[in-house]
């Protein structure tokens, strides 16, 4: 099913220094969803050289219509999406206090203690909790819950910021040893690697790339954008969360979803699809013939874009690749540089592989 | 040639309910269908979700673009881990109840059977699916012919009790097989028919929101199973076994069309048919897909009342099967008016 | 002034020195204590002293200000696939740790090495029940250093110290956020005050103690009045601003205001000559109640050998024990001169004055 490809230039991505520093302004920017914002200036930049092809639709997607060259070429939609959870603020206090509601899937045990940023001027506060030398062994047990915490910019902080600015985790990108430790890597990463597709897009497929808004609200931007494309096959490129981690009692962790180090992590079935099988066999067959390490995805909950795109119009044959990531919608991710850098190479050469029989009906099992 | 036609209904449902399909995996399943309707529909084609969409008839004076759903999938289990012992842990497609699964037998679509067994319970626990797991007989994972992403059904054997019938997955292979029925006796039509054997169902209707977008209907009519308040100390709601096709009202997805309710009460009035309106507090069918379909579709459903749903051992009645056929094949053949 | 405060503030709110490790915080203290003092040295406990000569004969009357530099932060209790397992050093709310970035001090390979890492909470289905929801213990969390498994072994060993690693940042109106400004708040203020005293005359000696171990029980500030013997002292430390989780009473404006302890640890006769001195120089201060004595530095000291007066201050910090404190650098600065025009004015004969009834 998949085209024999010989003499195919070979794409080996690094991230070098250049490719960094992108990554560093993708992961620090605050992009909350519904004020995407800062990143799509960020991909517009990037992509300068597409400008005739690229437009911003009636919700804010960046699309890229990336044509070929070769003939019956596969009509391609990769989806990143560019928002991340974070915070809204919505009553002052007074004296630069502000009361907040968080936005899409954070956990608020996660917001005590931190420091954030406010607004597209990245004004700095703090989300503070009560000395523990006021409180007691009963309150230290029950989870602190958003409706007491106060994000605080400071004395007569009044001015700086309003309600209705949306706020994020003050973290910087930084390496360590062989990983990243950052925010919004879910979805950055997706993004970072879609630019990177787009610069050595194979020739033999359209590809369509769509940087998605309002993925964490509920896929709302790729839908749209599926209906706009209509393409023959849709990937959503995404993270997912990495549980490898211990278990108390030493048994075997048989729920980690994935595994860091484990390499992209491909979709069997999620809460909003299940991957086309096609596609699945399409990427793990691959990964092998390029010795790229690769890992199922534990069937389980949760959604990508590719929930979105599969039921556009008359139906989208679609699955979702993910780069496995620790500690998601948290103040900080953690990925390894190898899983990232293995995704980009995945899908570029799987793209490179691709032609219009992967859709051969006889081929669904 | 009554009798001919019920073994034939039989026939087709016992073959049904004994292919495996759980969402997604519906390939064994939607071969047998195509094999079973392809000499009788003008011409059948499967879209890119995997929707089995069968056309019968042409759009003439006065007819209508009809769309009929029902859906081949069924509830199932995925493998998500095989650990060191060979035990694999899984989670549900669709909804599954633990309750139901303890004990229970599977079959993947790999062909290897398998077991459900339990974790220790603490004193008060309720069962849930992370508890649970399946045993294949393997000693160890290397030993295992399963892994992730395999994909399995229940197991049980077809049950004819005369009047009565049970097997796993009656929800929807009844209704299925009721569609099929229609399709091989609708003879002359103004109608264009399209037969849509919908796929992921159980996992949120997408199957049928894709094919209802492709067909593009003038009206539609899911086919599906709902739930009795016959049974001991069960829901409170007003539809029984071998009272007749229920005529959904609303259900937790939608409200059904008021002009298509009037079309089945009318054809079931017409015909004499025993019928029982149906008012669903829980759970969604095909209907609500195809309604909010492009511009919108008007849209109901035809529904077959059946106990234990989503246990595997559903129960349905068969004199309610054939007054469905002949329901759903008389409000096909005449011009709609809506 | 010698020395600039914001950026001082800043680079010792930078690094770590938790108790009893307080060698990082020492180090960038000690260069500004000895441009502004005559002599420092390190305690037996490994404080900091600094020792201002005054300007009287010898024997001169010696004070001692004490403001500890201790931080709290956490500490590896074992290693775990790659992860490290956690207790705590000094009063961590459980509550504020997940998430948190940190540096861990890894010392398994002879050499400390500093590894960034985070402090993180596994999903419930890996922990018992009480860690399925709510407020997580502290014993599930982990830390992740980003590195393998086999690295973590060839660096990490158990014991070694965690601390936070929240940068400094301005925040509006004069306030500044980060962690350990308690009690490096202090440490800042009692910078200022050696600042103005060294551009003073002062008939005392004046000797400058950063302490160490106050989190864990006020180890460093007793073994410094045993080795210095001062006439008394005065113990700055951070108290509650009003704010989130604070307020009421023991609970000040930050920005507008010095707090001043009254209480069990506090001798009388200090508080009102400081209270005489803010009033002198219209320095606003409150007086904050400490009856049952005051979880300072102060509660240690004032038994300490045949023991000595002491007198507290306080300056207002929002979010106590959390990365994210904050306070005024105003407040600071205020502490800072009420310190020194309270010593520059100090009489030979003080501590006459300085009686019971």
């Amino acid at each position: 099913m998949a085209r024999k490809v010989e003499n195919a230039k070979k794409y080996s991505p690094k991230l070098g220094k250049k490719e960094l520093e992108l990554l560093t302004r993708l992961s620090n920017a605050l992009a909350v969803s519904g004020d995407e914002q800062e990143v799509r200036e960020i991909v517009y930049e990037e992509l300068k050289e597409f400008k005739d092809c690229m437009h911003t639709d009636a919700m804010g997607n960046v699309l890229v219509n990336r044509e070929g060259t070769g003939n019956d070429r596969v009509r391609v939609m990769l989806a990143a999406h560019m928002d991340e959870v974070g915070m809204m603020l919505t009553k002052e206090d007074g004296d630069g206090l502000f009361e907040f509601v968080v936005v899409g899937g954070v956990d608020p045990r996660q917001l005590v203690g931190k420091p954030v940023i406010i607004g597209r001027k990245h004004i700095p506060g703090v989300i503070g909790a009560k000395a523990i030398h006021l409180t007691t062994k009963e309150e230290r047990e029950r989870e602190l819950k958003v409706e007491t915490l106060r994000i605080d910019v400071g004395l007569n902080g009044s001015n700086l910021v309003e309600i209705g600015d949306r706020a994020t985790f003050a973290t910087s990108l930084a390496v360590l040893g062989p990983s990243l430790r950052g925010k919004a890597l879910d979805d950055r990463l997706g993004v970072f690697n879609l630019i990177q597709l787009l610069k050595n897009a194979p020739e033999n497929i359209d590809l369509l790339a769509t940087f998605t808004v309002q993925e964490e609200l509920g896929l709302r931007g790729a839908k749209v954008a599926a209906y706009h494309f209509d393409p023959d096959i849709g990937i959503a490129m995404d993270s997912t969360p990495a549980n490898d981690l211990p278990d108390f009692d030493g048994e075997e962790n048989t729920r980690h979803n994935t595994k860091l180090d484990g390499g992209p992590a491909i979709y069997l079935m999620d809460g909003a699809t299940i991957g086309d099988r096609r596609l699945v066999k399409w990427l793990t067959e691959s990964a092998e013939s390029e010795k790229i390490p690769w890992q199922y995805r534990q069937p389980g909950r949760g959604g990508t874009d590719a929930g979105a795109i599969h039921t556009a119009r008359a139906g989208v044959p679609s699955v979702s690749v993910s780069v496995p990531q620790r500690y998601l919608h948290s103040a900080a991710g953690m990925v390894r540089i190898d899983d990232v850098l293995n995704t980009l190479k995945l899908m570029h050469a799987a793209l490179l592989r691709l032609d219009k029989n992967i859709l051969n009906p006889q081929e669904r099992k | 040639m009554m009798v001919n036609k019920n073994n034939d209904l039989l026939n087709i449902l016992e073959m049904l309910v004994e292919t495996p399909g759980p969402s997604g995996s519906e390939h064994l399943i939607r071969t047998k269908i195509e094999e079973e309707i392809r000499d009788y529909v003008d011409e059948v084609y499967t879209d890119a979700l995997g929707n089995l969409i069968a056309r019968k008839g042409k759009k003439a004076e006065g007819g209508k673009r009809v769309m009929v759903s029902a859906h081949v999938d069924e509830i199932g289990l995925m493998v998500t881990h095989v650990d060191e012992n060979g035990f694999a842990r899984f989670i549900a497609i669709g909804g599954v109840s633990p309750l139901t699964c303890v004990g229970g037998r599977i079959l993947f679509i790999n062909g290897t059977p398998g077991v459900i067994g339990m974790e220790r319970l603490e004193k008060d626990e309720q069962p849930s699916l992370a508890k649970l797991f399946i045993d294949t007989g393997a000693t160890s994972k290397e030993d295992s012919r399963i892994g992730v992403g395999d994909v399995a059904g229940f197991e049980r054997p077809f049950m004819n009790l005369g009047k009565r019938l049970v097997a796993k997955s009656m929800d929807d292979r009844a209704a299925v097989a009721v569609a099929i029925e229609a399709l091989k006796t609708l003879k002359e039509t103004v109608n264009e028919v399209y037969f849509v054997f919908s796929v992921q169902e159980e996992v949120g209707l997408r199957g049928a929101i894709t094919a209802a977008y492709g067909v593009d209907p003038d009206v539609g009519i899911a086919v599906d199973v709902t739930r009795t308040g016959d049974t001991p100390k069960g829901v409170k709601m007003d539809v029984s076994l071998g009272k007749g096709p229920a005529i959904k009202v609303r259900d937790s997805s939608f409200i059904a069309d008021p002009r298509v309710v009037r079309w089945m009460v009318e054809e079931a009035k017409a015909q004499g048919l025993p019928y029982q309106m149906e008012v669903l507090e829980a759970g969604g069918t095909d209907g609500a897909a195809i309604q909010r379909t492009r511009a919108g579709v008007p849209a109901g459903c035809l529904s077959i009342p059946c106990r234990y749903i989503h246990s595997p051992s559903e129960m349905v009645d068969f004199d309610d099967l054939q007054q469905c056929v002949s329901l759903l094949t008389g409000m096909l053949t005449k011009e709609i008016e809506l | 002034m010698n020395f600039e405060l914001l950026p001082f503030v800043k680079s010792m709110i930078s690094v770590a020195g938790l108790s009893g490790y307080e060698e990082p915080i020492r180090d960038v203290i000690a260069p500004v204590w000895q441009e502004l003092s005559d002599r420092t040295w390190v305690s037996s406990h490994g404080s900091l002293h600094a020792m201002r000569y005054g300007e009287a004969q010898e024997p001169r009357p010696k004070v001692m200000i004490a403001a500890h530099m201790d931080a709290i932060g956490l500490m590896v209790t074992g290693i775990d696939n790659g992860f490290l397992r956690i207790t705590q050093i000094g009063g961590v709310d459980q509550r504020i740790l997940p998430g948190q970035m940190v540096t861990v001090h890894a010392s398994n390979s002879g050499e400390v090495v500093e590894l960034p890492a985070m402090v993180v909470m596994p999903p419930a289905f890996l922990l018992p029940k009480d860690g399925s929801k709510g407020s997580l213990p502290q014993k599930y969390l982990l830390v992740d250093t980003g590195l393998r498994p086999k690295e973590v072994e060839k660096l990490v060993r158990v014991g070694d110290t965690i601390s936070f690693a929240t940068e400094p940042r301005e925040l509006s109106g004069g306030t500044i956020s980060g962690h350990t400004l308690d009690n490096r708040a202090s440490v800042a203020a009692t910078t200022v005050a050696l600042d103005i005293l060294s551009r003073r005359k002062h008939l005392w000696d004046v000797i400058a103690v950063a302490t160490s171990q106050e989190e864990v029980g006020g180890i460093g500030a007793t073994g410094s009045v045993f080795e210095v013997t001062p006439d008394f002292a005065i113990v700055i430390d951070v108290t509650f601003a009003n704010g989130p989780g604070g307020g009421g009473v023991g609970s000040f404006d930050m920005g507008k205001t010095v707090a001043l302890t009254w209480g069990s640890c506090d001798h009388p006769a200090l508080y009102e000559a400081m209270k005489a001195t803010a009033d002198e120089y219209e320095i606003p201060v409150s007086r904050d109640f400490a009856p049952r004595g005051s979880g300072t530095d102060a509660y240690d000291m004032q038994i300490a050998k045949a023991g000595i007066p002491v007198v507290e201050l306080g300056i207002p910090l929002r979010y106590m024990h959390t990365p994210v404190e904050v306070v005024s650098v105003r407040d600071i600065k205020r502490a800072g001169r009420l310190m020194a025009e309270f010593i520059s004015d100090l009489p030979l004969d003080f501590m006459n004055n300085v009686k019971w009834e």
